[in-house]
């Protein structure tokens, strides 16, 4: 026979008047490779049909479902509960807004993310629509694709203690997301425009080197390297601007 | 009642969607994207495998060309397919794929010299050219003479609709997420907006726009068990359909993908059989040569799919607790091979099932994955009957798919037919002027304002949820892989009957905010709607094409069914009306697919009779003019050559 889990769940609508955070607590009969977002569907369904939750994709892809699961920021989606104690506790993932209950509004801070480290290749190379495609290594192609791989699922941000402190610091996602462009050959910007962007608290001075972020990773981006690489990168732009060395 | 006014309104920000903003924005017009959930949320994010294009840099897809590409395309399609809009999809998807790469997505690379690779199962040595050294590579899919498939390793929806996004944010273009369309604002055959809803906080907003355009994705979430998204429930489609006007087209063409892991109905790509796995039975051997000696594991889906289902009915399934279900083997890949170039695959089923692909056999079943139906549009993307209302991608019925279509068209048709159609709407806003008629939109606000009013306070008694797994569990069990007149008739009377009792659905609570159920309430009549259309479109059509196939007809039927199906919903109309059209114009004659067996019964009349009342045909079912005349683009036999 299947286990009884009981899922204490933090509710908080902001929307209704009066209404302050809580938890409730329900009761679900566990099922053979039950995750939870068929759990959670089915509380919704048969017991709480107001309570509020986010998944698109329920297969790891889409990086909609971030929630805090027993402490630990993760995808619902792809959480068994035979993994979990008869008990579990689901938080919304902190720092983000609360839209309420579970639900969280990542996707507007990774917009202003995206529009804070300029999310795209800067050329002035013009398309030609008959011309053959630029060349590119296939080795760099799949390291391109290596960092590439995050899902702006939020948990590096919400397991990050410089996040919490300071909210501009644009987190491992943001690093992440510089690191990945830094790579790219196409992406034509200059040391100077790295610099700026990456030399100050909201960059990778902000990070304290606790690395929480690669702990939580659901999709185990190589976070050290690319912190490592950006850190390298810097060192010799600072050099190359002192202009004593060459790096 | 808040308004707000748009050059152009786009509803849905996925590949598609985005492509056709970036097209319209670069044209100085404002453009603003609704969206169920932020854009790199939406479902192109979940394509593994990659995107057709005629390339041809890989040693195995040597001398392609877009006259091959369309070859397997329209063979693919059952021959139910628009030959000229296929056309020019394989014209424009190389320049696509180039675009593409100039945004940044970082396509795998053509590595020159000697590779190991699997055909037909059988490791293999080929010599890449050093020519083509650092050009974007290609893979084998289903269907296909040659490797087109481009990819990046198996996360290609992911860096295609990241790369997408990112262009969408570098030109500003506003983005308005948790923001639902409910109706389309119209006007004497005109569309002037939308009536939207935050799913953040309930609040209702207007949007009146020059033209507004549909990408809202497939309709494969009504089928239940789905590879597809929670959010695919055909809202787009169900927009359309209200209209009372503007028809949907093949609905009943529902492609299932061989894949689908048990449980979970998650999809692990094509690109497994294309990259060298095998499909193996309770006894682990390998059937598919055995119904398909020359294509094998990779002949179209829909044959796949339904050799799959015959070898299970013969006994040969693997029993589980899910029901039964084939072995996918990809042991002899490699460990290398699964953790790069699928790597998704690997952690699904590390994650969700438990299952080691290196050293386990994954289980797998043909799952509901892909909408050939939907907005039935002109080669310019423009609805049929509906000026300044266009639909692209999954969620529109263009029709380069007829009744199957191949792995690695769709994904690739997000970006071309945004290419295109973009163009056609940028082209439409600039001649149109904004109509800004206030008392109109209030009226088609109201009735939404009813509706709410209705569900929430109303005297009802049904339950949403229980609805939707009624709508899934008659489609499922009545219009599913094998089809017949008995089960069919049963799913049409159970489906006209949850038509009815969606009237009294009563919402449980009535909290603010974004109120789940409510939300599900809303979406229940176009659900049940379009559910009844599907069955009743699958019941009328009397043979077997493509992913449609019918036990009791099982002959492709080119006398009576060389046409497209098109239904609309009239205002208050108790049932759908069903009409049919010419497919469009035939270059390609109509014959053997070359994979799949059956029986054709032949034209009755020929060729140039046929394609002579494609024009008028398609005018008087509603077709708005096309920029460009009917037939232009498709080159008249050139697929002789490529014989």
């Amino acid at each position: 026979m299947g286990r009884t889990l009981n899922c204490k769940i933090f509710r908080y609508n902001p929307t209704k008047e009066n209404d302050k955070p809580h938890i409730d607590t329900f009761y679900l009969e566990e099922t053979p490779r039950l995750n939870l977002f068929t759990a959670l569907s089915k509380i919704r369904e048969e017991q709480a049909p107001d309570l509020m939750f986010d998944f698109v994709c329920r297969a790891g892809i889409c990086g909609s479902c971030g929630m805090v699961i027993n402490g630990r920021p993760t995808l619902a989606c792809r959480t068994l509960t035979s993994d979990l104690p008869d008990t579990i506790e689901l938080f919304p993932l902190p720092f983000f807004k609360l839209l309420g209950d579970l639900s969280v509004d990542t996707g507007i801070w990774f917009r202003d993310m995206a529009e804070r480290v300029e999310s795209w290749i800067h050329t002035e190379t013009k398309f030609d629509p008959i011309a053959e495609e630029e060349r590119m290594n296939n080795t760099l192609a799949n390291e391109i694709y290596e960092s590439e791989r995050c899902i702006e699922c939020g948990c590096c941000i919400a397991g990050c203690a410089t996040a919490q402190v300071f909210p501009e610091f644009l987190g491992a996602a943001g690093l992440n997301r510089i690191g990945r462009f830094l790579i790219d050959p196409r992406d034509q910007r200059g040391n100077e425009e790295w610099f700026e962007l990456i030399s100050t608290d909201e960059g990778i001075f902000g990070c304290f080197g606790m690395m929480a972020c690669d702990d939580v990773c659901p999709k185990d981006l190589p976070l050290l390297e690319v912190f490592a690489h950006i850190r390298q990168k810097m060192t010799g732009m600072t050099l190359k601007t002192l202009g004593g060395f060459k790096s | 009642m808040k308004v707000i006014a748009t050059d152009v309104l786009i509803i849905g920000a996925g590949l598609a969607g985005e492509r056709v903003a970036i097209a319209t924005a670069k044209e100085d017009l404002d453009v603003i994207m609704l969206s169920l959930v932020p854009p790199r949320r939406s479902h192109s994010a979940a394509a593994q495998g990659g995107m057709q294009a005629s390339l041809g840099n890989s040693i195995m897809g040597k001398g392609d060309n877009p006259t091959i590409h369309w070859l397997d395309t329209v063979r693919g399609s059952d021959w139910g397919c628009d030959q000229e809009v296929a056309r020019i999809f394989v014209d424009n998807a190389p320049i696509a794929m180039r675009e593409m790469a100039h945004y940044g997505v970082p396509w795998n690379r053509v590595v020159g010299g000697p590779q190991d690779v699997f055909i037909k199962s059988k490791k293999t040595r080929i010599e890449e050219d050093y020519e083509k050294e650092g050009l974007i590579t290609a893979r084998a899919f289903g269907g296909t003479a040659k490797w087109r498939t481009c990819y990046t390793a198996d996360g290609t929806g992911h860096t295609v609709l990241y790369a997408m996004d990112n262009m969408a944010v570098q030109l500003g273009i506003d983005v308005h997420d948790r923001m639902e369309a409910m109706r389309l604002i119209h006007d004497n055959g005109r569309c002037l907006g939308a009536v939207t809803r935050s799913l953040r906080d309930g609040e209702i907003v207007v949007y009146l726009s020059k033209s507004t355009v549909l990408a809202t994705g497939g309709y494969g979430r009504l089928y239940g068990i789905s590879t597809n998204a929670v959010i695919n429930e055909g809202t787009g489609s169900w927009l359309a359909l209200q209209t009372g006007i503007v028809p949907l087209a093949n609905m009943e063409a529902v492609q299932f993908h061989p894949t689908g892991i048990v449980p979970t109905d998650i999809l692990v790509t094509e690109g497994c059989r294309g990259d060298g796995g095998t499909l193996l039975d309770v006894d682990e051997y390998r059937f598919m040569p055995d119904y398909e000696p020359e294509k094998q594991e990779l002949a179209s889906r829909d044959v796949v799919s339904r050799r799959m289902m015959e070898h299970i009915k013969k006994g040969k399934g693997v029993k589980s607790p899910y029901g039964d279900h084939l072995w996918l083997d990809l042991r002899h890949l490699g460990e290398e091979h699964l953790k790069t170039k699928l790597r998704e695959v690997y952690d699904i089923c590390m994650y969700f099932i438990g299952v080691n692909p290196i050293k386990e056999l994954v289980p797998v079943r043909p799952t509901q994955h892909y909408s050939m139906g939907g907005i039935r549009v002109n080669k310019d993307g423009h609805a049929y009957g509906m000026k300044g209302l266009f639909a692209v991608g999954e969620v529109a019925n263009w029709d380069m798919h007829g009744f199957n279509r191949l792995g690695g068209n769709s994904l690739a048709e997000t970006v071309v037919a945004g290419m295109i159609v973009g163009k056609c709407v940028a082209e439409y806003t600039k001649n149109t002027s904004l109509k800004t008629d206030v008392a109109l939109a209030e009226t088609f606000t109201q009735k939404e304002l009813d509706k709410i009013t209705q569900l929430l306070n109303g005297s009802g008694n049904e339950n949403v949820y229980q609805l939707e797994n009624e709508i899934a569990d008659a489609l499922h069990h009545n219009v599913g892989i094998f089809r017949n007149g008995g089960e069919l008739d049963e799913g049409v009377a159970k489906l006209k009957e949850v038509v009815k009792r969606t009237k009294n659905v009563k919402v449980r609570t009535s909290s603010s905010g974004m109120n789940p159920e409510l939300s599900s309430a809303l979406r229940i009549e176009g659900k049940a709607k379009q559910a009844l259309i599907i069955a009743m479109g699958a019941l009328n059509r009397t043979e077997s094409r493509g992913a449609h196939y019918r036990e009791d007809y099982p002959a492709r039927d080119d006398a009576n069914w060389l046409n497209r199906t098109l239904s609309r919903w009239p205002e208050g109309a108790e049932e759908p009306v069903f009409d049919y059209e010419l497919v469009g114009v035939l270059d390609l004659p109509p014959g053997d697919r070359g994979y799949g067996g059956g029986e054709q019964i032949p034209m009755k009349i020929d060729l140039e009779e046929y394609n002579n009342r494609v024009d008028q045909d398609q005018t008087v079912k509603g077709r708005l003019k096309p920029v460009e005349s009917t037939g232009i683009r498709l080159p008249k036999e050139a697929w002789k050559e490529a014989e």
